[in-house]
């Protein structure tokens, strides 16, 4: 008897291991069962999070409902599946996903690598530190001797080695934790003297876990740089042209001043530019050449928005997190976000 | 008796009984293989490296505490090292202590004190009811809430402090006396036994028993004090001191291994309670009348009658006891204890070889809980009922 069950226990794995293998392309996949499963954030204020209604809202969030209105006209065809910081690669790998949008650092081992590659940059972030005010630190560099409380499962760790060893902070010591919300609680009750992560993970913390915003500061250095952004699995050339150019559009339809609020007037817009963008020229669709219907850019800014609008609502000055675009302005602006031209 | 009927080969009972084994045997390689294959053909689809090799690259990570050097610039073998040290160093204190909490909570609730035995039934039922997991979230966020900033610690005297960054003490500095010492009481051991023996002997020839327990300490611990002292005494200790954030120096104990010590200690302990009750009870009330009847001591009664028959009733069930704290240190990660499992699990995600990271923590736990039931099995087979 107990032999049968090994044997039975070795047949499913057998057949669950070949489940993906066997797969098409995972485009045909998402369209087949009409919605996109996204990977994201258990809960980062600004990125991904879920109130209590469980409605998600983040700039990560955003960016899968615009995918979804790309390629099914329909924003809400996203199932959103909270993923750790650990469990996030495997799960992409693994095929239990098919977008990876978790505030991930673009990297060369992750791009070359682990089996996934990024498609473009939504967030440009570095990673720094918060200190409770009392402690009078004005600067990283002043860390030597202090705990400093990090999530594990990240470049955070890695760069924060880096960092003290650049700096000769030996007597500096890392408690690594498993997930963000106990290295956060035990950050806030005292077990480390500083926590870091990437800065905008910080004011997010601050504004959502702190008892009192105003005990803590967040130090003026950021010691890497964290352009974060979505990624899905290698071997797919049709879905990583989309979810690039998903991202293009974004960019682009901020840059022809096309928003939420007025994207259905721009529809009647002289502007060649706009027209292609929002497919209202049949004889130039853009939508086709990547296998997507003629007004998928009108249908991501009509839902979604474009990239200011999830930039101001998800963690713009106006939001608990108050940050200013900065890097993520616009270049024509000062910034570092640029898109290829529609066309 | 029925002569056996001359019939077709696989109407025999004995041939079928191999023809299913063959066809058993059959099907569970082709599912290992299929298995395998898959995994292979995966890994290569998807262009994901894999291999070992990782193990000798530079890791860059941080752990908090080890028992040897740790620096990030070391390798994921060495870290893969430090976990299985810090696996290794909360399971075999954490087996030691349970043990003995566990004994004294089981004799407890046997205790006609009325007092006594509820709160050991208190004890016992609330931490065996409660998942682990939970009992160690909820420790440390208790260590986290109750102890003083690091600034403010408290301090008991000698160099010992206890803060929110864990329990600070004094080291010895160690020099050659500290090593002749240790060396010559380890020599003091052997010697003690040898003298328990011939005390034995002596008792079984002449039936006078010669005095054990201060001749075994004094050859315990005289020499070694002798050699001490004659090397002079050095006794200089490295103390914490304070520093800007806290104090650094001296020897240290994070809240994080006091958290998973004391939460696999109480868990552990609860069941071993049970163990060591049922033990005792399965022992029939005439064995300890039948001692009385032959005027031994109470002492003499618990140690020469009622435990050797205890034992083997609580030995088997205690092995598997050992075994569940081993592996639910697994657990330490959610205090921030970097174990091995801890520690893999970083390796996996800095260098996404998933299924070697997991190999290789189960090569662990599998090594150290077979290496626990060898010896465990060992030890019962000698506390056995000897059959003649």
């Amino acid at each position: 008897m107990k032999k049968l069950a090994i044997a039975a226990a070795t047949a499913v794995a057998a057949v669950l291991a070949a489940g993906p293998a066997l797969a098409g392309k995972d485009l045909d996949t998402i369209k087949k069962r009409g919605s996109l499963i996204c990977g994201v954030n258990t809960g980062l204020a600004g990125f991904s999070i879920a109130d209590s209604q469980g409605r998600w809202t983040g700039i990560d969030v955003d960016v899968c409902r615009a995918i979804a209105a790309a390629i099914f006209g329909d924003a809400n065809k996203v199932q959103f599946k909270p993923t750790s910081a650990q469990q996030r690669f495997t799960a992409l790998q693994s095929g239990e996903i098919d977008v990876l949008s978790r505030n991930t650092t673009w990297t060369l081992t992750r791009d070359s690598a682990q089996g996934m590659v990024f498609t473009g940059i939504t967030f440009y972030d570095g990673q720094g530190f918060m200190v409770p005010k009392k402690l009078g630190v004005k600067s990283a560099k002043e860390l030597d001797g202090a705990e400093i409380c990090v999530q594990s499962g990240t470049t955070t760790e890695l760069n924060l080695t880096d960092f003290l060893k650049a700096n000769k902070l030996s007597k500096a010591k890392a408690i690594v934790f498993e997930k963000i919300e106990e290295a956060v609680a035990a950050f806030f009750s005292g077990r480390c003297q500083a926590y870091t992560t990437d800065a905008s993970g910080l004011a997010s913390t601050r504004s959502k876990d702190a008892k009192n915003p105003d005990d803590y500061v967040i130090l003026p250095e950021l010691i890497s740089k964290e352009p974060l952004g979505p990624s899905i699995r290698r071997g797919d050339e049709d879905l990583f042209a989309i979810v690039k150019w998903v991202l293009f559009a974004m960019v682009e339809a901020e840059e022809y001043g096309v928003d939420r609020a007025n994207v259905d007037q721009m529809k009647s817009s002289p502007n060649p530019g706009i027209k292609r963008l929002l497919g209202v020229d049949e004889k130039n669709d853009m939508g086709k050449l990547l296998g997507l219907k003629a007004d998928w850019a009108y249908q991501i800014v009509k839902q979604v928005g474009n990239y200011g609008d999830i930039y101001e609502r998800s963690v713009g000055p106006k939001t608990p997190l108050k940050l200013e675009r900065g890097l993520n302005a616009l270049w024509s602006k000062g910034g570092l976000q640029y898109a290829p031209p529609v066309r | 008796m029925r002569a056996p009927a001359a019939g077709a080969w696989w109407n025999d009972r004995r041939v079928r009984a191999i023809l299913y084994q063959i066809v058993f045997l059959a099907a569970l390689v082709f599912g290992v293989w299929l298995l395998v294959d898959n995994t292979i053909v995966n890994l290569r689809e998807r262009g994901l490296r894999s291999g070992f090799d990782f193990l000798r690259s530079r890791s860059g990570i941080p752990i908090s505490e080890s028992i040897i050097d740790w620096d990030p610039d070391d390798t994921f073998g060495r870290a893969y090292l430090v976990g299985i040290l810090n696996t290794l160093r909360v399971g075999a204190i954490g087996i030691v202590l349970a043990t003995i909490l566990g004994t004294i909570v089981g004799i407890a609730r046997l205790s006609s004190n009325w007092l006594v035995s509820k709160l050991a039934s208190v004890y016992v039922e609330s931490f065996r009811n409660v998942p682990l997991l939970l009992q160690l979230i909820f420790l440390y966020a208790l260590v986290g809430a109750v102890l003083p900033e690091q600034l403010n610690p408290i301090v008991f005297g000698g160099g010992f402090f206890l803060s929110k960054s864990g329990l600070m003490f004094p080291l010895l500095k160690l020099e050659t006396a500290h090593y002749v010492a240790a060396g010559v009481f380890l020599a003091s051991i052997a010697a003690t036994v040898i003298y328990n023996r011939w005390a034995k002997r002596r008792q079984d020839a002449t039936g006078v028993s010669p005095p054990r327990l201060f001749p075994s300490l004094g050859i315990l611990i005289l020499p070694a004090l002798l050699a001490f002292l004659a090397f002079g005494a050095p006794a200089e200790f490295d103390a914490a001191t304070k520093t800007r954030f806290r104090f650094i120096g001296g020897g240290s104990i994070g809240p994080e291994f006091l958290t998973v010590l004391v939460g696999l200690v109480l868990y552990t302990a609860s069941f071993i309670a049970e163990i060591v009750r049922s033990g005792i009870l399965a022992v029939s009330y005439g064995q300890t009348e039948a001692a009385a009847a032959l005027g031994l001591t109470r002492g003499r009664t618990l140690r020469l009658v009622l435990l050797p028959q205890a034992l083997r009733v609580i030995i088997p069930p205690m092995t598997s006891q050992y075994l569940n704290l081993v592996k639910n240190s697994s657990l330490a990660l959610v205090a921030g204890y970097p174990d091995v499992v801890a520690i893999e699990m970083m390796t996996m995600n800095q260098t996404s070889r998933a299924l070697e990271a997991v190999l290789l923590i189960m090569a662990v736990y599998l090594t150290i809980s077979l290496s626990i039931s060898l010896a465990m099995n060992l030890y019962n087979k000698r506390i056995a009922l000897k059959e003649r």
